[in-house]
């Protein structure tokens, strides 16, 4: 695709573990546009986070390794990155903001020398001008009084407020592609909304390229370009964010987007998708989601669904189409 | 038979003493639940949605008496749950169960899901062996899960699957009234909605009453009768779910359904700034004034209490019906 920033293709990160091989992620490609917010969404256990670390080269090997394809980020494949030019590429050139802001903070440092910390690794500035760059980063992404907040330890800021000073730290090296690994699912419906308050900001003021991992639709609707919807490992539709939840073609997606529940209506029951997300072991044959699926049909227990365009940027894998 | 309240809660407090400094003086409370009442019928689901922090769970579990009340009283059918010794508590807590948020932690990881179960039902007083096994596979059965099951341990269960073992012990000793307390916010989207489901039908089969504590106003929606609105530990909004979600008074319910992201609609949003106050020292007159967007003068002084305004429609608010 024109413009892209980041190109993955047929992306393998498999888990080598005592009961088996587990294929967190296996054969997933996207390409993710400059500017834009790509969506992944899916359940727990469908690889989204592997993909993010699989990015960073933060897999653990063992038991985890990247076992094929490319990760094209401004003309280098980071899959075969050495662990050296990784460092650079990581937190400078790439940031991640992990899920639990909680775990991710080191305790016995302040905010701001954590930040300052990060600025001076990648950057050659002295310690006055990283302290006065974290003020404005803390102030930036909306902390009140951030010349004190600077000096406060992680335990003495709410979630909300750990989770902003997280977003400052990812922010910190100006990035050229930030990936937030369910930043909103740990905190309260009023901080959600002001954390996605930063977020729409962030495309806005930095015009940031930003991948967001969430199996949330509703902020999907709220903040994504275009959404890759994962099932088992694998890519199950691409598309459009207002395409995908207007216009979804793959059985998954639809089942997605049926279940949430809606505030505008009172329903009798929800509709629910039956089961639940095959062990990575043990997959199923043929379309990992058959077992799943009420239109599953015969061939789709034998062969792996391709790639079909049904619309401009609307790829869908499923025997139906 | 409706109408009957089944529960009845007036003015609960739970306060816990903080203590500190040199001479480990008391300090102040944590007011986590300042004067609530309200109560449910027979069969109906009432959602209390709140903020972390707001005293919701606390509430929920004083009224098992799991944790003490430090005053009020709780009158569970023409009983005051709160002057029970022990023993009568027991035969209590056969009627009113729980289900908890994390069905993970809640499980004992050494016994299987049968003797999980099982217990309930042995403290409760059935002894016969047979009799319980019978019982054990009827509930898994009820909720979904096949009777071998009863043999495996909690590992070899999913989350979704294992909220399901939950609800089968909250339901094997035939309770009358279930605390759900977040039931469904660990899991998955699609799990949620099997969960839900399970919990309507449920419901109907042995006509249950639902306490549902939830943070997700969505979920509250499609399963509760009325809603309760919670902060800092108190009630500050109680109606039915249709009047909430169409006609909300409280300038935070009106900020906590505007914050739900959708994928059906756009709206304008009611960004509440900062974060719940710390309940140990709540703001004075009006709890909710320093975040409120239709902050007025009088709000800053005076405490407004929970009102009726037409049709059942409580609200705590200097806006409404002074």
């Amino acid at each position: 695709m024109e413009g892209a920033i980041l190109k993955i293709r047929n992306l393998r990160t498999y888990f080598f573990t005592r009961r088996g091989i587990v294929k967190a992620v296996d054969g997933v490609s996207f390409d993710l546009v400059k500017g834009e917010c790509l969506c992944l969404v899916g359940e727990s256990g469908c690889g989204k986070t592997v993909t993010a670390l699989s990015i960073l080269g933060l897999i653990d090997t063992p038991p985890g390794r990247i076992v094929a394809g490319e990760i094209f980020y401004d003309g280098m494949d980071l899959a075969k990155c050495s662990a050296e030019q990784l460092r650079h590429v990581r937190g400078k050139e790439i940031a991640m903001i992990f899920q639990d802001a909680q775990s991710a903070l080191n305790p016995v440092f302040t905010i701001g020398d954590q930040i300052v910390e990060q600025i001076k690794l990648h950057l050659k500035v002295s310690y006055r001008e990283a302290r006065d760059k974290v003020i404005n980063l803390l102030k930036e992404v909306g902390i009140p009084s951030p010349e004190e907040v600077a000096n406060y330890y992680p335990h003495q800021l709410s979630g909300g407020m750990k989770q902003r000073a997280m977003i400052a730290m990812s922010l910190s090296c100006d990035p050229q592609l930030l990936i937030a690994d369910e930043p909103t699912t740990a905190v309260d419906v009023t901080i959600k909304a002001q954390i996605i308050d930063i977020f729409h900001q962030l495309k806005e003021t930095r015009k940031m390229s930003l991948l967001f991992i969430t199996h949330e639709l509703g902020i999907v609707s709220e903040i994504g370009d275009r959404i890759v919807v994962m099932y088992a490992g694998r890519v199950a539709e691409t598309a459009a964010v207002s395409e995908l939840l207007n216009n979804p073609k793959h059985p998954y997606s639809t089942g997605l987007i049926k279940c949430l529940p809606d505030i505008t209506q009172e329903r009798e029951r929800l509709e629910s998708i039956p089961g639940t997300v095959p062990s990575l072991i043990d997959l199923p044959s043929g379309c990992l989601f058959h077992p799943r699926c009420d239109k599953a049909i015969a061939i789709c227990r034998k062969k792996q669904p391709l790639p079909v365009s049904v619309n401009h940027g609307h790829t869908v894998f499923c025997h139906l189409y | 038979m409706l109408n009957h309240k089944l529960l009845e809660v007036e003015n609960l407090k739970k306060y816990y003493p903080v203590s500190g400094g040199l001479l480990y003086r008391h300090l102040g409370d944590v007011k986590a639940v300042d004067g609530v009442s309200f109560y449910i019928r027979d069969g109906e689901t009432l959602g209390l949605v709140g903020e972390s922090g707001c005293g919701k769970s606390t509430l929920g579990r004083t009224i098992l008496r799991l944790e003490e009340p430090t005053e009020g009283t709780i009158i569970y059918r023409g009983t005051d749950i709160t002057k029970l010794d022990r023993k009568e508590l027991r035969g209590l807590r056969k009627e009113i169960q729980i289900i908890f948020q994390d069905p993970q932690s809640s499980l004992d990881p050494r016994m299987t899901i049968g003797q999980s179960i099982g217990e309930a039902l042995l403290i409760h007083g059935l002894k016969d062996d047979r009799e319980r096994g019978r019982r054990v596979t009827d509930m898994l059965e009820r909720v979904g899960l096949e009777a071998q099951l009863a043999l495996r341990y909690p590992h070899e269960f999913s989350s979704g699957q294992r909220q399901r073992i939950g609800i089968a012990r909250a339901l094997a000793p035939s309770p009358r009234l279930i605390i759900a307390d977040e039931p469904v916010s660990a899991l998955d989207v699609s799990i949620q909605a099997q969960i839900l489901n399970l919990m309507l039908d449920l419901r109907r089969e042995f006509r249950l009453a639902y306490l549902l504590i939830a943070h997700d106003l969505s979920v509250i929606r499609q399963v509760s009768q009325r809603v309760a609105v919670m902060y800092l530990g108190k009630i500050v909004e109680l109606a039915e779910t249709g009047e909430i979600f169409i006609n909300a008074l409280h300038p935070y319910t009106e900020a906590l359904i505007s914050a739900i992201p959708s994928i059906r609609q756009r709206k304008i949003r009611i960004l509440l700034p900062g974060n719940v106050p710390s309940p140990l020292n709540p703001p004075p007159g009006c709890r909710f004034h320093t975040r409120c967007h239709r902050v007025l003068p009088i709000c800053h002084q005076a405490e407004p209490h929970l009102k009726d305004v037409g049709n059942g429609h409580l609200v705590a608010c200097h806006l409404h019906g002074v």
